[in-house]
């Protein structure tokens, strides 16, 4: 364990937990906040959390683990979040996961071997007007087709 | 200072996504460029609703609607509407009628609508919290402060009738005088804004187009009920929706609207953001409540009600964004306006994301009591690419099936429920002969297997095991006592759930076998999926007779299950075919089809 090196959280995360160190129900509030910083939530992460906030880890753990907006491995340097909600299931996401899949060779949850891109699926960003729907770090790409999937992966890589 | 033209572009997430802020900047560059910068006014509101047509621009006082605008168009727009006062006609939705008739009152789309919570979405800048004031904004949370008491305030919401549109419908009044009711020093207000239905974007849009709703109005039932401290429980997959938020917490904040002694009432009400974090069932309200005290989000029994019992043990009132945002026009106008609409079983209007196999998706409020035949062909054009409308799906993961028998229902609360469904939270979705009725129980399903929060026993075993029955069904494996079982889980997931979740998520495949069983029975007798969306139970078969072995599917073939001469009719060697479908996209003949 002493060999381990300690993780470092930011002035102003450390800012931001200080602030909501006293308030009740901060657990979730603070878990974003760390996971906006570092990307997931690292069993280092858990830790220092559970320290600052006085939680014992297992509650930590158990919140973390319980809601699919935490993540417990790092992403890639472009998150790819293709949408299964019902609209665009029924127009077809899971064709654009299969061109996903077929271009990168990664599955839902995992990451390229060069850390550049990893695969999620989520339930509805909330733009069914255009699904199916896809996210690459935050920019929206719709009514997609298989064939969109290679032009549109090409201007991350 | 009066501007000569306003220029609205759609700022909601849909748009967004469309490169509408490219729009939105173009536009305010190129209006300095010509000169006209000081006659117009350029407001990025929130969303219009019409989202298969986006991104929209609307220019005022004329009422031109311009669709699917590029941000190359700013200069055209700027150059021949605004300075030369001519519409720019290959922009306008429609076309062929631009010259007298490019108003939003005439697109159809709008004209069965009637918009209470949408009223400003698409007229306002959701930033600015003046032009909510120009719009009656705060002037209900003045008349609540100064000239009702709480029960006025909660009276007036009995009149109106307004019931809960997180799905539930249970009438706002009760829950508030639960509350009001009970002793407490402390007492709290939430709003849930954890939208988790898949293919529901109504409270986002909500939140986006018209924050200041939801503030004034949980800051009235703070009056009503003796509540000083409000939750926003949103989404974090929501950013836009959290930043107009927090804009409008600390421009409220700022004229007095909220925070210590609001407009000199004396009255003290604050409001706190708290991110979900992705998880369905804590839009259930006592999970919800669980999860905003930093917990897992696992539901408790009632009662105690939240309306006695809730946020730290103290009286809470949770409502649905929706809800929230009828509640200032219901004490503005009177509870007796709102009463008028709808009809005689549920009143006002309900907004419903319409999406699916639709010509005009988009974001649609309509007196209760509208038709589905009214939403699903008047305003949204019917279904897409000239295909068979086969049903439509409300309520999502805790709703059922409608077809075609049944689009004379009215839309209210008891009708849907009568006809085996349910009002839910908006989403309604629309399918066509495409789709596998089969395969959307079991899409659901997986949703709620996948959302289950594990706590109770029905819904942890009995979810998974409908789910592998329907999974051998569509497998070919299925057998007629299969249907069977799956009746007598779902009565006891339905009896025995701890929460709605659990008791309510055997309903799209309960209603699907009751409307559509011959497509079970197709798919366990006959092994043959009608809509040909079940993989197993699907071949790809090349017609002989069409074939003219031009050898371009055998090449393109991912398994190399295509064989034959060159100029000779091909097969496929259904023991290796993974069903991709390549080959039917590359055959020119059309002589390969999916039976």
């Amino acid at each position: 364990m002493s060999e381990r090196e300690e993780l470092k959280f930011s002035d102003s995360l450390m800012a931001f937990i200080n602030e909501w160190k006293e308030k009740p129900g901060n657990l979730i509030m603070v878990l974003h906040k760390v996971q906006g910083e570092v990307g997931y939530i690292s069993r280092e992460a858990a830790e220092k959390v559970s320290q600052l906030l006085d939680i014992p880890l297992a509650k930590v753990w158990g919140v973390v683990t319980f809601y699919h907006f935490f993540k417990l491995t790092k992403p890639g340097e472009h998150n790819i979040a293709v949408c299964l909600g019902t609209a665009c299931y029924l127009k077809g996401g899971d064709k654009v996961v299969e061109a996903i899949n077929k271009e990168l060779g990664i599955d839902v949850g995992q990451v390229t071997e060069d850390g550049k891109f990893s695969l999620e699926a989520v339930r509805c960003v909330g733009c069914c007007g255009l699904a199916p729907v896809m996210t690459i770090s935050g920019e929206v790409f719709g009514k997609l087709t298989k064939e969109a999937v290679p032009g549109i992966l090409a201007k991350f890589a | 200072m009066a501007f000569r033209n306003y220029i609205l572009v759609c700022g909601g997430t849909a748009c967004e996504s469309s490169r509408s802020q490219q729009i939105f900047d173009n536009l305010k560059l190129e209006a300095e460029k010509q000169g006209v910068a000081d006659e117009v006014q350029i407001v990025q509101t929130g969303c219009f609703g019409f989202c298969e047509q986006g991104p929209i621009v609307k220019i005022l006082p004329e009422d031109s609607f311009y669709v699917k605008v590029a941000p190359e168009d700013a200069h055209e727009l700027i150059a021949e509407h605004i300075i030369k006062g001519r519409e720019v006609k290959r922009l306008l939705y429609d076309k062929e009628k631009a010259a007298k008739h490019a108003q939003v009152e005439d697109i159809k789309f709008y004209q069965k609508q009637f918009r209470i919570v949408l009223r400003n979405c698409g007229f306002i800048d959701p930033e600015n919290i003046n032009e909510y004031i120009a719009r009656d904004g705060y002037a209900a949370l003045e008349k609540a402060l100064f000239e009702m008491t709480p029960e006025d305030i909660i009276e007036q919401l009995k009149i109106a009738g307004l019931r809960g549109r997180g799905g539930a419908g249970f009438p706002t009044w009760m829950k508030w005088n639960f509350s009001k009711n009970v002793e407490s020093d402390i007492k709290y207000v939430v709003c849930n804004a954890d939208e988790g239905d898949p293919g529901a974007y109504m409270d986002r849009s909500t939140l986006e187009g018209d924050p200041h709703s939801v503030l004034e109005a949980m800051t009235i039932c703070g009056k009503a009920i003796g509540a000083h401290q409000g939750f926003i429980y949103i989404r974090a997959e929501y950013p836009l929706a959290i930043h107009r938020l927090e804009v409008a917490m600390a421009q409220s904040k700022e004229l007095g609207l909220l925070g210590k002694d609001i407009l000199g009432s004396g009255f003290d009400f604050d409001i706190e953001i708290r991110l979900g974090a992705g998880a369905f069932v804590c839009g259930e309200e006592t999970a919800l409540l669980q999860s905003i005290m930093g917990h897992r989000g696992m539901p408790v029994p009632r009662p105690p009600f939240p309306a006695v019992k809730g946020l730290w043990e103290k009286p809470t009132v949770i409502n649905n964004v929706e809800t929230w945002a009828n509640i200032p026009v219901i004490i503005h106008k009177g509870g007796e306006w709102f009463s008028k609409i709808g009809d005689e079983d549920s009143h006002g209007t309900k907004v419903f994301a319409l999406t699916g196999k639709i010509c005009n998706s988009g974001l649609v409020e309509v007196p209760m009591g509208t038709t589905l035949r009214e939403i699903v062909y008047d305003i949204g054009g019917g279904i897409a690419h000239g295909k068979k409308f086969k049903a439509v799906q409300t309520g999502g993961p805790s709703g059922g099936v409608i077809t075609s028998e049944n689009l004379d229902t009215p839309i209210d609360f008891g009708s849907l429920v009568k006809i085996g469904s349910m009002m839910g939270s908006g989403g309604m979705i629309v399918m066509d002969e495409d789709d596998c009725m089969v395969d959307v129980a079991k899409f659901y399903l997986n949703f709620t297997v996948d959302e289950s929060c594990g706590k109770c026993m029905p819904c942890r075993i009995g979810g998974k095991t409908m789910l592998g029955i329907l999974e051998k069904i569509t497998d070919g494996k299925g057998t007629m006592k299969d249907l069977d079982t799956l009746t007598e889980i779902a009565n006891t997931m339905r009896k025995a759930s701890l929460c709605a979740l659990g008791q309510t998520s055997p309903n799209p495949v309960m209603s699907t076998m009751k409307f559509f069983r011959d497509e079970y029975i197709a798919h366990i007798v006959d092994k043959k999926c009608p809509a040909g969306k079940c993989k197993k139970l699907i071949s790809y078969v090349i017609d002989p007779a069409k074939c003219k072995g031009c050898t371009a599917c055998a090449r393109k073939c991912p398994v190399s299950c295509i064989s034959g001469s060159l100029k000779q009719p091909h097969t496929i060697d259904q023991t290796k075919c993974i069903k991709c479908g390549t080959c039917i996209q590359t055959c020119k003949f059309g002589a390969i089809s999916i039976q």
